[in-house]
């Protein structure tokens, strides 16, 4: 978009009824999109590889200290044994959800087949829950790009959660001092090197941790190969060196989940099966919050507006409204009849 | 034209009693959502992360509480000095409007031991829009209560202070308009962050015209309500021919609003949802229904002609922009997961009982204090000073 069509749109404003909103007027009226960090950290799920262990959503729990979840209509076969939690929550950063279509015979197939598919704060490059933070509780650190959280700073006003649009940040509402949760990319761990819990413990691979730009190019080469090709998948950290997991590479579907979406995320997903199917919210290219605050940001440019109007209102409050002085009728009249 | 005077009714009426019990009981509620957290009193969850507690007592309560907003718009920007008398009683709806609702953000907010942190500087997030809404509301509920201070300030008899505020006043009128246009246009930009969280029914780059718009237009409507509902039941002089008056300006900007909802609607080509025959699908009927219904009473001489027509007339409007928040909010949203919400009995209580609180305070307020015009006065200027 270009000046001149931020311009065009700005005069449109004024004829609100003639200029209404079309699409591309829409983004011309949004801000900047944000980009990549340059050492951005990121994820890369691969749903084929993953056989729904859950180890990573054990790991997750003991990283960051949040108790198992078991619902309670399976709470009767599984009293305290099994995490069994199935949808994020506000003591469930991370969680391995199933697709199952009719018999259910082959995995990563659409048609009578399941697929596993891991679901968490995707660290988006232009995250609508910082920006709609009033208190900077969320933050994105400029560096590897993490999005974190500061229960410190947060106000539970959980604007974050009714705004993200992947349905992430969770408020413990059953708690009464509850705090938002989302995974942070282990964060804590990482100070020491370590890598993400998930990522850690996955044994195929199927969760893997290393910078964007490196899982960008891992992403490629999958993609490149045909069907069947012998594969070393790479396990824990790209790059490090782990023994991958052998294996061929699977018949993956058109797309790469967290590329494009909501301007771009740090997290990746490739997969057998469309992502609508999975779970994952379709989500246009253009970030929620470029939209938000472009528009804001237009009308409290430098404060003008609202100063001006300030002003001119000032100005006809003064003229219009009565003054004590302006007339001689005395002032204590008529208070109580 | 009249003056100001107190009623000087009873206090203690069946009515006041009854509505005092339901603001006890929703305060029971507030304070064992305080002590036992949100998900003890209210159906929130993942999906629904804002209820009713955002939706009708913030966004519909400041809405309902911007009569002293409208009417300043109509009295000092375009100088229509005659509607003065209903200033004061808008301004009262406006303090418990505002005073009240920020009462209630206090109480949804997850980690309200920590709501001192949007005072402090160093937490500030300026691109955030609920940012803006914070300080834009607390701004404001100040303002409301110092441009009503000249009531108080004659029945204690401060007249000093009283002296200084008159001298001063066109700054805090100037405000009172100013804060109102931005706050409640920034609720629409809150909802912009929505994308397609938010069906295209509502979604829309308009919405914070659309949502300052309809405030102005509920500030109207509740200005015709409450003047035709109290003078009704205080048997007060009517006030119809006022109204009347007012209700074609009303009329003209409702009409002004269909235009830019629909010709918005049309241009982003979304019509199609609206005959999907869900939920969604009939709200914004209603909704619209409801905009229009207003229009044609108060832009037709027998609408404005009948006191029962006007005064369903701004009932209608009030309806319809509450509609529309809760449109906009919660009926609306699309979210992530098959989520639906709707609020529990103590989550209901809790809006019925600060609602009912707004209303007894209102009337008590109106029998102790020179708000209503009671006495007819014969110099109109005069009036004009009694109730700035």
């Amino acid at each position: 978009m270009t000046d001149v069509d931020r311009r065009d749109f700005l005069m449109g404003a004024g004829f609100a009824a003639a200029g209404a909103a079309v699409p591309t007027e829409a983004a011309a009226i949004a801000r900047p999109p944000k980009e990549m960090p340059p050492q951005a950290v990121g994820m890369l799920y691969d749903s084929t590889l993953c056989i729904g262990c859950k180890a990573c959503v054990a790991a997750c729990k003991a990283a960051n200290n949040m108790p198992v979840d078991i619902p309670e209509h399976l709470s009767d076969w599984n009293e305290t044994t099994w995490d069994s939690a199935e949808d994020l929550s506000g003591h469930t950063l991370n969680v391995i959800k199933v697709y199952r279509n009719g018999t259910v015979e082959q995995k990563d197939r659409e048609i009578d087949g399941f697929a596993f598919i891991k679901r968490h704060c995707l660290h988006c490059v232009d995250p609508s829950c910082v920006s709609v933070c009033p208190v900077g509780a969320m933050k994105k650190d400029p560096v590897t790009g993490i999005v974190s959280y500061d229960p410190d700073a947060c106000i539970g006003c959980r604007y974050c959660v009714y705004g993200c649009p992947f349905g992430v940040p969770q408020f413990d509402l059953n708690n009464p001092f509850g705090k938002i949760a989302k995974c942070e990319f282990c964060r804590h761990l990482q100070k020491d090197g370590k890598v993400p819990a998930c990522c850690d413990v996955c044994p195929t691979g199927a969760s893997l941790f290393g910078p964007v730009k490196d899982l960008e190019q891992e992403i490629e080469r999958r993609l490149a190969a045909p069907a069947g090709t012998p594969y070393r998948f790479p396990r824990g950290k790209l790059g490090e060196d782990r023994p991958p997991n052998v294996g061929t590479i699977p018949s993956y579907i058109k797309g790469i989940y967290g590329e494009h979406e909501a301007g771009g995320t740090q997290v990746r997903y490739l997969a057998g099966v469309p992502f609508p199917k999975l779970g994952l919210p379709t989500v246009g290219p253009q970030s929620p919050a470029s939209l938000a605050e472009g528009v804001q940001h237009t009308i409290y440019y430098w404060l003008i507006a609202p100063l001006v109007a300030f002003a001119g209102l000032a100005f006809l409050a003064r003229r219009n409204a009565p003054r004590p002085d302006a007339d001689n009728t005395p002032k204590s009249q008529g208070g109580r009849s | 034209m009249s003056i100001a005077a107190p009623l000087r009714r009873n206090l203690v009426t069946p009515t006041t009693l009854v509505l005092a019990a339901l603001a006890v009981i929703g305060f029971l509620f507030i304070g064992m959502r305080l002590i036992y957290g949100l998900g003890a009193v209210t159906n929130l969850n993942s999906g629904y992360s804002w209820g009713i507690w955002v939706a009708i007592d913030i966004f519909i309560g400041t809405a309902l509480g911007c009569g002293g907003f409208s009417m300043a718009i109509l009295v000092y920007v375009f100088n229509r000095g005659e509607y003065h008398p209903l200033v004061r009683p808008a301004l009262l709806g406006g303090l418990f409007g505002y005073t009240l609702g920020g009462m209630a953000a206090f109480t949804d907010l997850g980690r309200y031991w920590q709501a001192y942190n949007i005072l402090l500087p160093w937490h500030w997030q300026p691109n955030s829009i609920m940012f803006e809404i914070a300080l834009c509301l607390l701004a404001y509920t100040a303002v409301v209560w110092i441009e009503f201070a000249p009531v108080f300030l004659e029945r204690w008899r401060f007249p000093a202070i009283k002296h200084f505020l008159d001298r001063w006043m066109f700054v805090f009128i100037a405000l009172g308009v100013l804060l109102p246009f931005m706050h409640q246009s920034s609720f629409g930009s809150a909802v912009l962050v929505m994308g397609t969280k938010l069906s295209p029914l509502w979604f829309t780059v308009w919405l914070p015209l659309l949502f300052v718009v309809s405030a102005i237009l509920m500030g109207y409507g509740v200005v015709m309500f409450e003047a035709t509902v109290v003078s009704n039941s205080f048997g007060l002089p009517s006030e119809h021919a006022l109204i009347s008056k007012l209700s074609r300006v009303v009329g003209w900007v409702t009409v002004g609003w269909l235009v830019i909802r629909w010709a918005d609607l049309l241009d982003r080509g979304v019509v199609s949802l609206a005959f999907a025959g869900d939920l969604k699908s009939w709200t914004f009927w209603i909704e619209n229904a409801l905009f229009a219904g207003t229009a044609v009473v108060f832009l037709t001489p027998a609408g404005r002609a009948s006191q029962r027509a006007s005064f369903l007339g701004a009932v209608a409007l009030l309806v319809a922009g509450a509609l529309y928040r809760l449109d906009a909010l919660i009926i609306g949203l699309r979210p992530v997961g098959n989520w639906i919400y709707f609020p529990s009995l103590p989550e209901l209580m809790v809006t019925i009982g600060i609602i009912a609180l707004e209303i007894l305070l209102y009337l008590v307020f109106i029998k102790m204090f020179a708000v209503l015009p009671v006495a007819e006065e014969s110099s109109p200027r005069t009036a004009d000073r009694r109730l700035p």
